[in-house]
């Protein structure tokens, strides 16, 4: 199963080719209401959000809840039908002629959920959950499960002792190894964690974060790496995307974004980071009051209500993606925010 | 945790772990901890005790369930020859019980059986599909609710006229709408649950989705409510006879049985009980039973 070394089969476009690229993905979601169960409004969800993803790099997606993080995930995975954008996966175009089925894809790419517990079948034993897909695909039952059990033993896991317990049966760290597991089994080149160590305790995140690492190695994975939590985003990404209300703000190297974020949004998402330096606390609050309702986002920069930038051209247009004006970093990072003062930083002198 | 067992070569570790260990099996786990349940056994046991003597019924008893004795009539329990007595046209009573399980028992399990088919796949379609088809298939479901059970039973019987048959699709679809209500909210919890999205994304067609993730979390949940709901069909069953809506004389049946022994209840009230005693045992036996099997699927239950 190790694919280490040698180049993997599936491998199109060789290395220098992103395994997935995203042009403007947009997701609205239509809220009902009424008697006639009429449209009444939209939620954007997810608007115009174009990355990519390079080979062997973990992508780590930050922002608050309701930003769109997850939406993006499901948006990825096709489980939710995009209203707009491309997705090509490793030079194919998803679900086009000439290109990959999103059945094909998805063998190739795979998620792993934050529930830990409703990821699994309650009626499932362990290895139930991992082999049904690759039995489904057509490997026989027998190897299946005995494929299940060897990855168990990857993630950690005793197979004799937990193959056949229940979900109830584990704790939440073992259920999201077995997810991880189930996620592996059919051998996908990228893993969409949406939140996958969020919900565990600390000392098990780090097990499972040290466990996701050596994966990846050991499988030549990419990872696409969504959580609220910078640290853990800041100890796994290669790069980092940063969303506020169903947009992408700022995106770039993990180092540049976080020693020189250059997005107001960025910069006060960080601010918010518990220092571990108790010089460095701060009690002051860098962002104040609720993102804007994603029902009726701002004209503009959807961040200029929360914005003390904000000026009179943030509300004209939605500022692009552009390297900073002010820069010295790499050449990738990139920043939607068209108020220099603001990729600076300056300290505002009035209010 | 051991983390540390992971460190080892990919290859070197799927060697001794291929000691493989068959799928448990959900249903055998279940037939396990039933197993080891004794008010269920023992309900189990009576229940297929009387299903075997009704049966059975002309092997049981030597007497003629439609032939009565003037000289013989309203015997109390312990008469030689009739040891339960006899009816008010001098039948034996212990015959018309044996006789009398068969239309009983059938009138319990058949419309519970049809509408569990029919109601547990309209519930399912309206789970898993929601929409307007959902929409229309509750909100037609929500009809029935307006009229209660038994009122809307006797309503049916009387447009379609008495006998077994009659009666049999009156309770049917008297259970059709609360199976689809509970088909459909354990279904649609289901399915927004993350083990669905998941099989989704690992390939898995709506179909083996339905099958293999729905059907295993849902079903356990209806067929515990279908085997509540034979206490309750042999209970209207009972009562449509009563009536006189049901089955019809001189046949045996208990709700029958019950009607025509009532003028009897000065004379033989022992005797006269004895019809409804069986109701009694009978659907306490099938609530119990469902109430084991509700136990004994819940696998987060530890037994």
């Amino acid at each position: 199963m190790a694919k280490t070394g040698a180049l993997d089969p599936r491998d199109r476009g060789g290395k220098a080719q992103p395994l997935l690229t995203v042009q403007n993905l947009r997701k609205h979601f239509p809220v009902r209401g009424g008697v006639l169960n009429r449209v009444k409004a939209t939620v954007h969800a997810v608007d115009d959000v174009s990355f990519s993803v390079r080979k062997g790099e973990t992508l780590g997606i930050v922002g608050e809840s309701g930003c769109g993080k997850s939406t993006t995930a499901r948006l990825l995975m096709q489980l939710i039908a995009p209203d707009e954008g491309t997705l090509i996966f490793d030079g194919d175009e998803v679900g086009a002629t000439g290109g990959i089925s999103v059945a094909a894809m998805r063998r190739q790419m795979q998620m792993v959920f934050q529930d830990s517990y409703s990821s699994l079948n309650p009626r499932m034993t362990m290895v139930d959950s991992i082999a049904y897909a690759p039995h489904m695909h057509g490997v026989p039952k027998r190897r299946a499960y005995e494929e299940a059990e060897s990855l168990l033993a990857q993630v950690g896991l005793n197979p004799q002792q937990h193959a056949r317990r229940y979900p109830h049966e584990m704790s939440g760290g073992q259920r999201q190894r077995v997810n991880i597991a189930r996620a592996l089994a059919l051998e996908p080149r990228l893993v969409i964690l949406d939140e996958a160590v969020s919900a565990l305790d600390k000392s098990v995140e780090a097990q499972v974060l040290n466990l996701l690492r050596e994966l990846k190695a050991r499988f030549d994975l990419t990872y696409i790496f969504i959580s609220h939590d910078l640290n853990v985003v800041e100890y796994v990404s290669d790069r980092v995307m940063v969303m506020y209300l169903g947009q992408v703000v700022e995106s770039g190297p993990v180092e540049a974004i976080y020693r020189q974020p250059r997005h107001p949004y960025t910069r006060a998402l960080l601010a918010s980071k518990p220092s571990m330096d108790p010089d460095k606390r701060t009690t002051a609050m860098p962002l104040t009051g609720d993102p804007p309702n994603p029902i009726d986002p701002p004209s503009g920069c959807r961040f200029r209500t929360r914005c003390s930038y904000a000026r009179d051209i943030c509300a004209a247009a939605i500022p692009p993606l552009a390297p900073p004006m002010v820069d010295d970093g790499p050449a990738e990072h990139l920043v939607a925010c068209v108020v220099p003062e603001a990729q600076e930083g300056r300290v505002l002198t009035h209010a | 945790m051991a983390s540390d067992t992971t460190m080892a070569q990919p290859g070197t570790l799927a060697a001794p772990a291929a000691a493989f260990i068959a799928p448990a099996g959900y249903w055998k786990l279940v037939r396990r901890r039933l197993l080891r349940d004794k008010t269920t056994l023992f309900v189990t046991a009576m229940l297929v005790a009387i299903v075997f003597i009704s049966l059975a019924a002309p092997w049981v008893t030597s007497y003629d369930p439609y032939q009565g004795s003037i000289m013989l009539r309203l015997k109390p329990i312990g008469t030689p020859g009739h040891w339960l007595g006899t009816d008010e046209t001098g039948r034996d009573i212990w015959t018309r019980l044996c006789y009398g399980g068969r239309l009983s028992l059938l009138a319990g399990v058949v419309p519970v059986a049809v509408s569990l088919v029919v109601g547990s796949f309209l519930g399912i379609v309206a789970g898993f599909v929601g929409g307007r088809i959902g929409t229309l298939i509750m909100r037609t479901m929500d009809v029935f609710y307006a009229f209660p059970s038994i009122l809307l039973a006797v309503a049916i019987c009387g447009l379609l006229g008495n006998g077994l048959t009659n009666s049999i699709i009156a309770l049917a679809v008297v259970f059709i709408p609360p199976m689809v209500r509970i088909a459909e909210t354990v279904t649609a919890q289901t399915r927004q649950l993350d083990f669905v999205e998941a099989a989704r994304a690992g390939g898995t067609s709506t179909m083996q989705i339905i099958r293999h993730h729905i059907l295993s979390n849902v079903l356990g949940t209806i067929l515990v409510y279908a085997t509540s709901l034979i206490s309750l069909s042999i209970i209207l069953s009972a009562g449509l006879s009563f009536l006189g809506l049901g089955v019809t004389p001189p046949q045996a049946e208990w709700g029958l049985m019950l009607n025509s022994l009532r003028q009897a209840i000065y004379v033989q009230p022992y005797v006269a009980a004895l019809p409804g005693l069986l109701i009694f045992v009978t659907s306490m036996c099938f609530n119990l039973m469902s109430d084991g099997l509700r136990g004994a699927m819940d696998v987060r239950l530890n037994r």
